[in-house]
């Protein structure tokens, strides 16, 4: 049939680039270790370079800490960890607050600095990492002042200094779910970044020195593992906090048996995303996108493994596929992508190493027809179907945008094989009837089950996990408890 | 009589009795508000920029059914209203004409006389719109009328109280009834009024309805009730009318109507439709907008993107 009119338009509707503006954040060409409230030099002088991973392009260089650098930020933390603990709560929430604002009022410019640095689309920095990080210090400085009212005795004590490592994933967001309960609750801080994504955590200490907070409560070790090994084994650190992988979590574990220091670990996932025969299909097929393209997959928690029941797998996987045919991979600083870089070489490999394996298994390979950008780390978003559990890609964790689709028969099954896995951090259901959501969520053994959405956050929520995701929660009430003497 | 989906392979025993049409509808996948209402406002979150905008805005101004629905029409605002869809930026002949101009019956052969000439249609709403409260016979005669006077277009009211109650089978038939007497020469949009269904599942069911009965558009509501066309609820509709062309090849467009006032949010419709139907529907012949005021934001809106400034109300025309 032809149209009303010809047709005025020759092109179809392409979107221009929309490209968030560099100019509001003020990289400096080197940056030093924060601690005591100052920017130092590193003892053995060692710098390191931090790239953006969308180019390639060397952003900053920073100092990298050693040994004598974390016994320095330990000691000062210590030193500061009289007066801070002694303050009223009261006293300590004007400080989370006032942090709190300064992070909204400088929430551009760390979001774009954030997709600079860790090659996520500003689309997300924007619009869920900023939001949450300033959320969570506004939740935690409401609870400086009622700690005796959260259900720990009356008058729960810090527990003093914490050494706290956190990934590269959600560089700002993870440091806001260590920090934040560790003052508000009364103790220091010694944290870690991870060698690809430093820099927020730096301009985080200029936000601290901006909030007036006290010398030494907040210090900023940038390095590599065996900075943080030497954080986590130094024998004046109190609290332990690590979000990372299984390997590492283990081996902390192993450095921290037998002392007295309380730990808390945020480990790996392979989660489950169970879609029933019954399920909203295209808000399903959203939920889905979400759970494992959500920052390239590079989420402990993602729904990594989809259960499809096998009535609907046609349907849904036509509509999934169709629907990753919108996705839109590019420049992470342009607002309309959907899909940025992967966060370093490094991880780009094991990614590709990992899919390999699934495709030497016999699992079938498919991702849309997408052109990767020529420099920089990417990854298209890849499917893999008729996975069985026997399948590597089903068992492995691979924290990159790989979908693997299995399918069960039963509600029992799929529970059974969403249990079958060496994790339990999250696990996601999608029905329309709301006591197959009850029954079936009262058996999945996940910290986190989400009905009907995915990949949903909040402060207030308590997060961790079951196996080797590690213990111990963060967020909510129950984030308090892992920085109190309880 | 035209071939509709009903007789359609996939479809032909949906229509049986009232309880095949419902074990039907009430059949289709559910719809997750919260889940809808999120993907309609992360569409909106899209920058369209440059001449992404400059193409999205003359792509809006082709699909305009330019709308007056007053009970003070006359014959002279309808010829204003025909000239300035012909026409509608008189400082700039390189705008595009609107779709159609959308008139009650009685105004059907004034408004073909105004745009005599020109590709733009004339879109009447007959069947007793907008309550559609009225015997079939009434509703029916509407529509010969209006096809009568040269009507390109039906805009036809669901029976919304006959929808509610569970009997679809009497809005299939009257469908079916209204889409016969507009013959081989006009093309029928059906309006549920979404305010009125009041939940998507509703709306989706309804959807499916309209196009089983033979409709060429689904449109969302008159414009005369409080909710009107939203994101979400037309993100809901384009959903329905890409599974029903899965199912029975048969493409079905889309018309949102009511409430859509600016060109930013007539861009967010537009980003919905390219990323929930794609190309295939981006264009007059498959979706349109129900709208009386937003041709002059659009225009003022183009007029920037040519000259760097805005303009103001007294550069576009009042009609």
């Amino acid at each position: 049939m032809a149209s009303v009119s010809a047709s005025p338009f020759s092109s179809a509707f392409e979107y221009a680039p929309a490209p968030e503006s560099r100019a509001v954040v003020d990289i400096a060409p080197s940056y030093g270790l924060f601690i005591d409230g100052e920017f130092v030099e590193a003892a053995e002088g060692r710098v390191f370079k931090t790239v953006s991973p969308s180019t390639e392009e060397v952003l900053s260089e920073v100092a990298q800490a050693g040994e004598a650098d974390v016994d320095r930020a330990v000691k000062a933390a210590r030193k500061a960890f009289e007066k801070w603990s002694a303050l009223p709560g009261s006293e300590r929430a004007k400080y989370l607050f006032r942090i709190a604002r300064i992070i909204q009022e400088r929430s551009r410019e760390l979001a774009v600095l954030e997709t600079l640095d860790n090659g996520k689309p500003i689309k997300e920095t924007r619009d869920a990492d900023l939001p949450l990080v300033a959320a969570h210090f506004f939740y935690y400085a409401g609870w400086a002042d009622k700690l005796g009212h959260a259900g720990f005795g009356t008058n729960p004590r810090p527990l003093g200094v914490a050494g706290q490592v956190i990934p590269w994933n959600f560089p700002l967001l993870m440091l806001a779910w260590k920090i934040a309960p560790a003052l508000a609750t009364g103790n220091t801080v010694v944290l870690k970044p991870a060698e690809t994504t430093p820099l927020s955590a730096l301009f985080f200490a200029d936000i601290c020195r901006q909030a007036g907070l006290p010398k030494g409560v907040v210090n900023i070790l940038p390095g590599y593992g065996d900075t943080g090994a030497a954080l986590v084994a130094h024998p004046d650190v109190n609290k332990v906090a690590f979000t990372g992988s299984t390997a590492v979590g283990k081996e902390i574990a192993r450095t921290v048996a037998g002392s007295r220091k309380k730990l808390t670990l945020e480990l790996g996932g392979k989660g489950a995303n169970i879609v029933f025969d019954d399920a909203p299909i295209d808000q399903a097929v959203e939920g889905i996108v979400t759970g494992i393209f959500f920052n390239q997959g590079q989420v402990c928690c993602a729904g990594s493994r989809l259960l499809v029941q096998e009535s609907i797998q046609d349907e849904l996987l036509d509509s999934l596929k169709r629907r990753l045919s919108t996705l839109r991979l590019g420049d992470p600083l342009d607002k309309n992508t959907d899909i940025g870089a992967i966060n370093s070489a490094e991880q780009l490999a094991r990614i590709t190493s990992l899919v390999a394996a699934g495709e030497a298994e016999g699992a079938e390979r498919w991702s849309p027809a997408c052109e990767l950008p020529s420099s920089g780390y990417w990854f298209a978003p890849t499917l893999f179907t008729n996975v069985t559990q026997a399948h590597t890609i089903a068992r492995d964790e691979i924290f990159g945008p790989v979908l693997s689709v299995l399918t069960f028969r039963t509600p029992d099954e799929a529970v059974a094989k969403a249990n079958n896995t060496q994790y339990g951090l999250s696990a996601g259901i999608w029905t329309e009837k709301g006591s197959r959501i009850l029954a079936v969520a009262n058996k999945l053994r996940a910290g986190v089950v989400w009905s009907n959405t995915f990949n949903k956050f909040d402060p207030t929520s308590p997060f961790g996990g079951y196996k080797e995701s590690g213990f111990g929660r963060e967020g909510g009430r129950h984030g308090l408890e892992a920085y109190l003497d309880v | 009589m035209p071939t509709t989906a009903s007789t359609a392979l996939p479809l032909k025993d949906v229509t049986a009795s009232n309880s095949t049409l419902r074990r039907f509808l009430h059949g289709l996948p559910g719809v997750d508000a919260v889940g809808l209402e999120a993907r309609a406002a992360s569409l909106g979150t899209r920058s369209i920029k440059t001449t992404a905008k400059a193409y999205a805005i003359d792509l809006a101004i082709s699909m305009v059914d330019l709308t007056t629905l007053e009970g003070a029409d006359t014959p002279g605002k309808v010829r204003a209203l025909g000239a300035k869809a012909v026409r509608p930026d008189p400082t700039d002949r390189t705008a595009p004409a609107t779709a159609a101009v959308c008139v009650y019956p009685d105004m059907v052969a004034v408004a073909k006389e105004a745009v005599a000439g020109s590709a733009v249609k004339v879109a009447s709403v007959a069947t007793a719109f907008p309550a559609g409260r009225a015997a079939l016979g009434v509703k029916l005669a509407d529509v010969r009328d209006a096809v009568a006077a040269g009507a390109d277009e039906i805009d036809m009211v669901i029976d919304r109280g006959a929808f509610l109650a569970g009997d679809y089978l009497k809005v299939y038939e009257e469908i079916v009834a209204v889409k016969e007497a507009c013959g081989a020469s006009a093309r029928l949009k059906v309006i549920f009024e979404t305010g009125e269904l009041s939940t998507y599942d509703n709306i989706r069911r309804a959807s499916w309805l309209g196009m089983i009965a033979g409709a060429d558009f689904i449109k969302t509501s008159t414009g005369k009730v409080a909710v009107n066309a939203t994101p979400a609820n037309t993100l809901l509709m384009l959903e329905a009318v890409r599974d029903f062309r899965a199912q029975t090849g048969i493409q079905v467009g889309v018309k949102p109507a009511g409430g859509i006032r600016t060109t930013k949010d007539a861009v967010k419709f537009l980003v919905v439709v390219n990323e929930t139907v794609g190309e295939d529907w981006l264009d007059n012949h498959w979706f349109r907008f129900g709208a009386s005021s937003l041709l002059n934001d659009l225009l003022m809106q183009r007029q920037k993107l040519a000259t760097g400034r805005y303009s103001g109300p007294d550069y576009v025309t009042v009609d």
